[in-house]
C-alpha cells in the first residue's frame, strides 16, 4: 500500500506480491474454505467461504511461523445491500517479523446472520466486533460479552444499515431535528 | 479450642470453645463496591464512564463504558460527499485535526490515484507536525493536572497558543481547520511563513527543556507513574496498540518509518523508544516519555521541511484537486501516524456516486482504551487516574 | 478594592440597594462547573489557561455540580448523555445559570441532519440562559458570553423571576453598530 502504482497489464507491485505469497500459504492449508486472491492494488484481500473454519484460519494466520499476522489493524462491518448480506473486513499486518499485510472478508446473512468471533485470537477484535454488532446487527458466536458499545443499551435498530430509520423519541426526548 | 471452619470472604471463624460452646467470630465485614467514575469527571479527559469494582482502595476491575460522545461520523460519511467529510474528520480527534485530515486525504488520494504537488506535501507535513506538538502539549499538560501538578498545564497551554496562532494564520481557524483538502490544500501558506515558523522553533526549544525539568524529572511525578500500568510488548501488539503506547512498551514501530506516506522517507528523525533506564519498559512513565521526546523529533522534522520546501511562483494549492471527486470502484485501507497512534480509514467506493459507500474510521484511542479492563486489575484508584492519563484518550475519536 | 476607593474618596457612607450589592457579589465570582464534552471543552480550557485567563473575572472552574453556579455545556450532547445532563443540572444549587457553548449544544451543530444519536440542542432538556455561537467559539467569544451572563445577573433582584430578568436583558441589548458609531463620534 506504499507505492502501489500498477504498471501495464497484470504486473503487481512488491507489496501485493508479498500479500499473494502469504495468501498462497493459507490457500495451501485450507483449500476450498477460502476464495481466490483479489489482487487489486489498493487493498488485496481474500474471502473466507466456510464460516466454521474462520477461527481456525485466524489461529493459523497468527501463529504460523511463515505468516505471523499478529496485528489486527481494523475490523469493519459492511452492509452489502444488493446481495442481502452483512460482512466484516479485517486488515492484518505483521509487526517486527515480516512486512506483509493482507485483508480478509467474511460474510453472513442479513437477517439473523452470525459470524464466529475471533476475539480469542486477537484481543482487539473484542471491541471491534461489539461495534459491528451495534451498528449492523450481526451476532458473533463465542464473543464473551456481545452488547452494544456506542449506542445506548435500549436503542432500537441498527444505525449503519442502509435501510435504517431514526426513531422518533428516546426516553421522551425528540430525536430528529 | 478447636477451629472448625473458616470462611475467607468475610473472615469468619467458627470455633468450639473449651466449655463446648460453638462461637462464630467475625473480623471486619468486607464486600466489593461498585464505583462509577461517571461521565462527568475532571480526570477522565472527557465523557468516559469507568465502572470500577473495588475491594477497598484496590480496583478488581475497571470497565470502560463508551458512547457518550457518539456523533454518527460513519453515517455522515455515507450521506455527504468526499470533500465534505473533511470537517467531520477534524472533529473526530479534535486535538490533532490536521493529522486526521491527513490520514483521510491520503486514503482518498490512493483510491483516486492522483499525484500531489511537492510543495503541498511539505506544507502538509509541517502543519501535521505542528499539530502533533500541540497535541502532545495538551496530553502532557492534562496528565500533570490529573496528578495534581497545575503549573505545567499553564506552561503547555501558553506554548500551545503560539502554535494555534500560526495555524490560525495559515488556515483561518484555531482548532478545527478544514485545511487539507483531497488533492491539495485550501490555501497556500502566507509569505512570511518560513520566517515565523523558524522564530517559533527558536523560541520553543528552551521551553521543551524547561518542561522536562518541571514535570518529567519531578520526583513526585516519577513516583506516581513509574511501574504503573505495565503492558508487555506482545500483549500490546495483540491489543493492536499503536503510536506512543506501543513505543512505550518497547516496540520500535512508527508508521512514518514502517509504512511511510507523503515525504517522510526523505526526512531524518529518530523514533524514541524508552530502554528502561529512567522508567520501566511498558509503564505509564515510558508512554509519557515517548510523547515528551517526540516533541523534539517533530521540531527536527519541521526544520528540515522548511529547508527543503520548494518555492513555486504563483503556486495554486488547489491545482491538483479534481473537479468532481468520484473514485473508481474499489476499496482502500490507509493510515497515518497520529499523535495517539494509528488512525486508518477503510473506504469503499462503488464507482458511481460522489459519496462513499462505506467509510470506517479506525481510531487509535478506541483500540488503546480496549485494554483498560486488563490494565486496571489490581491497581489503586489514584493509579487508575495515572493510567488513563498515560493512554491519552480523546473521546471524540473513541466514540466517533 | 481600588474601584471602591476611587468612588468613595471623601465619603464614608455608601448608599445602594441590596439587589445591587448581591448582584455585584454574584457576578464577580461565577464558579462554572467544567462540563466539557467535546472540542469546545478544549477552547474552554484554553480560556481558563494563561493566555485568555478567566480567573481575573473571578471565574474558577469547579469539578462538582454542588459547588458551582454556572454550567457551561461545551460540546455535543448525545442521547446517551442527555439524562446525565439533566441529573447534573438538578444537582446544582439555585441560583444557577446555563451557558450553551458552541453550535452542537445550541442546535445540534454540524450533526443536525443525519446525527441519529445527537441531541439537537441542549435546550431540549434543560433551560438555557445564554447561547454562544461558533464551532468552536473563540475564547473571546466565550468571554463575551460570560459577560452576558454577568449582565443577566445584574438584571436580577429579589422577587424577580428568571424569565423577567431574561426579558429585561433582551430589551437592554443594543445594536452593536450603534455602540461603534457612538464610540467613533466620541473620539472624533
Amino acid at each position: 500500500m506504499d507505492n502501489g502504482m500498477e504498471e501495464a497489464g497484470n504486473s503487481m507491485s512488491a507489496a501485493v506480491q508479498q500479500s499473494k505469497a502469504a495468501f498462497d500459504i493459507i490457500k495451501r492449508q485450507f483449500g476450498p474454505a477460502v476464495s481466490e486472491f483479489d489482487d487489486n492494488p489498493t487493498m488485496p484481500f481474500f474471502e473466507v467461504l466456510d464460516l466454521s473454519k474462520w477461527v481456525e484460519i485466524a489461529l493459523f494466520m497468527r501463529d504460523d511461523v511463515r505468516l505471523k499476522f499478529n496485528y489486527m489493524a481494523c475490523l469493519s462491518g459492511v452492509d452489502y445491500m444488493e446481495q442481502e448480506m452483512l460482512g466484516i473486513v479485517c486488515n492484518f499486518e505483521s509487526i517486527d517479523k515480516f512486512t506483509h499485510r493482507i485483508a480478509v472478508k467474511v460474510k453472513c446473512q442479513r437477517d439473523g446472520g452470525s459470524i464466529p468471533s475471533v476475539s480469542c485470537v486477537w484481543h482487539t477484535a473484542n471491541w471491534h466486533e461489539r461495534e459491528a454488532y451495534d451498528m449492523y446487527g450481526m451476532t458473533f458466536e463465542g464473543h464473551p460479552d456481545l452488547r452494544r458499545i456506542l449506542c445506548p443499551e435500549d436503542w432500537t435498530g441498527f444505525p449503519l444499515r442502509k435501510d435504517y430509520q431514526v426513531q422518533e423519541t428516546y426516553h421522551g426526548i425528540k430525536v430528529p431535528y | 479450642m478447636q477451629e472448625l471452619g473458616k470462611a475467607e470472604l468475610n473472615a469468619t471463624r467458627i470455633i468450639r470453645q473449651d466449655d463446648n460452646r460453638v462461637v462464630i467470630e467475625k473480623d471486619l465485614d468486607t464486600e466489593y463496591m461498585v464505583l462509577s467514575m461517571g461521565p462527568q469527571h475532571p480526570s477522565t479527559h472527557g465523557v468516559l464512564r469507568l465502572e470500577c469494582i473495588t475491594d477497598g482502595e484496590v480496583v478488581v476491575e475497571a470497565e470502560p463504558y463508551l458512547g457518550y460522545l457518539h456523533r454518527c461520523f460513519e453515517k455522515y460519511c455515507e450521506k455527504v460527499d468526499y470533500p465534505g467529510i473533511v470537517p467531520y474528520t477534524d472533529r473526530m480527534d479534535y486535538l490533532a485535526g490536521m493529522n486526521t485530515e491527513f490520514a483521510y486525504c491520503i486514503a482518498v488520494e490512493k483510491l483516486l490515484d492522483i499525484e500531489i504537488p511537492r510543495r503541498v506535501e511539505f506544507i502538509r507535513v509541517i502543519v501535521a507536525e505542528l499539530n502533533r506538538i500541540a497535541s502532545h502539549l495538551v496530553a502532557i499538560g492534562t496528565y500533570g493536572i490529573d496528578l495534581g501538578a497545575f503549573t505545567p498545564f499553564l506552561f503547555c497551554f501558553r506554548d500551545r497558543e503560539h502554535i494555534l496562532n500560526l495555524l490560525e494564520w495559515i488556515s483561518g481557524a484555531r482548532m478545527l481547520y478544514n485545511y487539507m483538502w483531497i488533492g491539495g490544500l485550501s490555501y497556500d501558506v502566507p509569505a512570511d511563513f518560513k520566517k515565523r515558523v523558524a522564530e517559533f522553533i527558536t523560541y520553543f526549544k528552551p521551553k521543551v527543556v524547561e518542561l522536562f525539568q518541571l514535570l518529567t524529572e519531578n520526583e513526585i511525578f516519577v513516583k506516581r507513574t513509574k511501574g504503573i500500568g505495565i503492558m508487555p510488548a506482545d500483549v500490546a501488539i495483540n491489543y493492536a496498540w499503536s503510536g506512543p503506547m506501543l513505543r512505550g512498551s518497547g516496540v520500535k514501530w512508527d508508521l512514518r518509518r514502517n509504512d511511510p506516506y507523503s515525504i517522510y522517507p526523505e526526512l531524518d528523525f529518530d523514533v524514541p523508544v524508552p530502554d528502561g533506564k529512567f522508567s520501566d519498559v511498558g509503564d505509564s512513565l515510558s508512554r509519557h516519555l515517548v510523547r515528551a521526546l517526540e516533541i523534539d523529533e517533530s521540531l527536527k522534522i519541521i526544520e528540515q521541511c522548511l529547508d527543503k520546501m520548494p518555492e513555486v511562483e504563483g503556486f495554486n494549492s488547489r491545482a491538483a484537486i479534481p473537479k468532481r471527486i468520484r473514485p473508481k470502484a474499489g476499496e482502500v485501507y490507509a493510515r497515518a501516524e497520529n499523535p495517539r497512534g494509528e488512525v486508518g480509514f477503510y473506504i469503499v467506493s462503488d464507482g458511481k456516486s460522489t459519496k462513499p459507500l462505506r467509510c470506517k474510521a479506525r481510531s487509535s484511542c478506541f483500540v488503546n482504551l480496549s485494554a483498560m479492563k486488563d490494565l486496571s486489575k489490581g491497581q489503586l484508584i489514584p493509579d487508575l487516574v495515572a493510567i488513563i492519563g498515560s493512554i491519552d484518550i480523546v473521546l471524540g475519536e473513541v466514540d466517533r | 478594592m481600588g474601584l471602591l476607593d476611587a468612588r468613595i474618596s471623601n465619603r464614608n457612607v455608601l448608599v445602594t440597594s441590596v439587589d445591587n450589592v448581591m448582584n455585584w457579589a454574584r457576578l464577580s465570582s461565577i464558579w462554572p462547573m467544567g462540563f466539557g464534552l467535546a472540542c469546545c471543552a478544549i477552547e474552554m480550557m484554553a480560556t481558563n489557561a494563561s493566555n485568555y485567563d478567566l480567573e481575573r473575572f473571578g471565574i474558577f472552574p469547579r469539578s462538582s455540580p454542588r459547588q458551582s453556579d454556572l454550567m457551561i455545556v461545551a460540546g455535543t450532547v448525545t442521547m446517551k448523555m442527555a439524562e446525565k445532563v439533566v441529573t447534573l443540572y438538578e444537582q446544582m444549587p439555585e441560583p444557577r445559570y446555563v451557558l450553551s457553548m458552541g453550535s452542537c449544544s445550541n442546535c445540534g451543530g454540524p450533526y443536525w441532519n443525519h446525527g441519529y444519536h445527537v441531541l439537537k440542542g441542549v435546550d431540549r432538556v434543560i433551560p438555557v440562559d445564554v447561547y454562544v455561537p461558533g464551532c468552536p467559539p473563540r475564547p473571546e467569544a466565550l468571554i463575551g458570553g460570560l459577560m452576558k451572563i454577568q449582565e443577566l445577573i445584574r438584571m436580577e433582584g429579589i422577587g424577580i423571576s428568571r424569565q423577567e430578568a431574561l426579558k429585561k436583558l433582551a430589551e437592554k441589548s443594543v445594536d452593536p453598530q450603534q455602540v461603534i458609531d457612538q464610540a467613533r463620534r466620541a473620539t472624533a
